[in-house]
């Protein structure tokens, strides 16, 4: 492959969103949206809880079928080749997806064969994730022994294996300390550079989009309010934060959604992994 | 140019054949990936197997040896227990398939299920590959029973393809019920309503089946239940290969209905788990 197409192929958009609704009863939690990430991109989206950030998440993943619009990752439409698009993803859920019955390494060997690495590249492509997030100390240990930062990291090594062209993280950092943060931001930051992944995350963390997202997509009740780069977004509302345009986006309006399970489910996943 | 023609019109079904194999080997390196970590997993966990060989123990030893000299019961055998070990032997591995679901929902719930949807696995391979290591906890399970059963003299015919048969019924039956726990499972969503479920279906299947009697005794709107239970198969299949008591059946009916019952377990549970995660 010559530079030229190497250049080419890397303005291509990974991701394209036309159109997007997704309906839950009468609940509208998509309605509508569209918006495209560029390859190597670091892409942001955030919004108040239940403005339908998962749920964009899910449509992507191909976990929920959209009800209208279309949606391509990485050349592939979720709906008609969802195959494809599950070959060329990394998706790592807001909670925990770790085996907690399985040792570190074992997890990775795992999903080494769940995503289809093949055989004979397998062990090579485990170390090289290991070393990438730092695991080399607690590769024997059990998930369920693990603190919040080293199961992110391991999700994260579990999710690299295949090479992905898009990693998709659901609130990676929810729930740890800064220390923890600052290192899954820092493997996460290499892992653009060195292997040019896209990365799509969702995020409550405002300083942290600021500072790690290219671009930002703010979400409030199913539809996109604001899009565009950090810097762009505080010129167009005139404010010195991105937490005051997150103010002035979504009202200051105090959501009181959320299910009891979902609010039951994520205390007790902050408790793990503080 | 008949051939060419014939090229022409046959291209989807010729490309599905084509694709075959590639789906074939796909849906085996999943079932693979999932029943090697099942696998994994009961290596953290030996305690289980023999916590679990309990329940089936006590049946046979104390349940068994109570009604030892009952010859309606005992079916044409001269000893209760005998006739009891291949029922209470499908009825542990019953009871560890039932309740199997029950680790479907837990991983909806801390995460993992969202995750290992969004893999490139086919969901027929995870849901067969779960069923396996299911099957290899009943298999543990056969193990022990047939070690205690051999060391207390109960009298079984012991040849090698007749225990393998009857071994490979106990899995099949075991996978089928481990799906069937999955499809309640992925209907159900929470865990305090799964056990009821689960209790609720394994109590019937269990006792309107010959696992621990012989169909004979019973009255007849009972008898026709048992005959639409798949687990009478399964009992009857293994009492047939182990003990060589037929009771009206045909062993191969009983290796058909109980891999039918899998496979369309199987095909329902791969459409209903992904239903689990919302």
């Amino acid at each position: 492959m010559t530079a030229l197409a190497r250049a080419e192929e890397r303005a291509e958009q990974v991701v394209l969103v036309d159109g997007l609704a997704v309906r839950f009863g009468d609940v509208e939690a998509v309605a509508g949206i569209s918006f495209d990430v560029a390859a190597g991109e670091a892409f942001g989206l955030l919004g108040p809880n239940g403005a339908g950030k998962t749920t964009t998440i899910r449509v992507l993943t191909t976990l929920l079928k959209p009800g209208e619009g279309t949606a391509l990752v990485g050349g592939h439409d979720v709906v008609r080749d969802g195959l494809a698009v599950r070959q060329s993803i990394g998706y790592i859920p807001q909670a925990i997806s770790i085996d907690g019955a399985l040792t570190a390494y074992e997890n990775l060997e795992f999903y080494g064969r769940a995503t289809g690495v093949p055989r004979r590249e397998r062990r090579a492509r485990i170390e090289e994730a290991v070393e990438a997030m730092q695991l080399e100390s607690f590769l024997d240990r059990l998930g369920r022994t693990l603190s919040g930062g080293m199961l992110r990291r391991l999700e994260i090594a579990t999710a690299l294996l295949k090479h992905p062209t898009v990693l998709f993280l659901d609130e990676p950092t929810v729930g740890l300390d800064p220390t923890a943060r600052r290192l899954v931001w820092e493997r996460l930051e290499l892992l653009r550079e060195e292997a040019g992944t896209t990365i799509f995350v969702t995020t409550h963390q405002m300083e942290e989009a600021e500072r790690q997202c290219d671009r930002i997509a703010i979400m409030e009740r199913g539809t996109i309010a604001a899009l565009g780069s950090p810097a762009e977004l505080r010129q167009r509302f005139g404010v010195p934060a991105l937490e005051d345009v997150f103010t002035a986006v979504t009202g200051g309006r105090l959501e009181e959604g959320g299910s009891f399970r979902d609010v039951r489910a994520s205390r007790r996943r902050s408790r793990r992994l503080a | 140019m008949s051939a060419r023609a014939a090229d022409v019109h046959a291209g989807s079904p010729e490309s599905a054949l084509r694709l075959l194999p590639v789906r074939a080997a796909r849906l085996r390196d999943g079932t693979v990936a999932m029943g090697w970590a099942e696998l994994r997993k009961l290596r953290h966990d030996h305690l289980d197997i023999f916590t679990r060989s309990v329940q089936p123990l006590l049946w046979l030893f104390v349940f068994g040896t109570a009604l030892r000299h009952n010859q309606a019961l005992a079916g044409g055998s001269d000893d209760y227990r005998a006739y009891l070990a291949p029922g209470v032997m499908a009825q542990a591995a019953l009871f560890v398939a039932i309740f199997f679901g029950l680790g479907v929902i837990w991983e909806r719930d801390v995460g993992q299920l969202q995750r290992l949807l969004a893999t490139p696995m086919p969901r027929l391979g995870i849901v067969l590959g779960k069923a396996a290591g299911a099957a290899v906890r009943a298999l543990t399970q056969a193990v022990v029973l047939l070690c205690v059963i051999a060391i207390a003299g109960i009298g079984i015919r012991w040849s090698v393809p007749r225990v393998v048969g009857a071994v490979v019924l106990l899995l099949l039956g075991t996978m089928a019920f481990a799906c069937l726990s999955m499809i309640l499972a992925s209907l159900v969503r929470t865990r305090e309503r799964f056990m009821g479920i689960g209790q609720l279906v394994v109590m019937p299947l269990f006792f309107a089946s010959s696992a621990l009697y012989p169909l004979a005794i019973l009255p007849v709107w009972l008898r026709v239940v048992a005959h639409a239970n798949p687990l009478s198969y399964e009992v009857h299949g293994m009492r047939d290969l182990l003990l060589g008591i037929s009771a009206g059946g045909i062993l191969w009916l009983d290796f058909t209905v109980v891999a039918s019952f899998l496979v369309v377990t199987a095909v329902v549970a791969a459409k209903t788990y992904p239903r689990a995660i919302l």
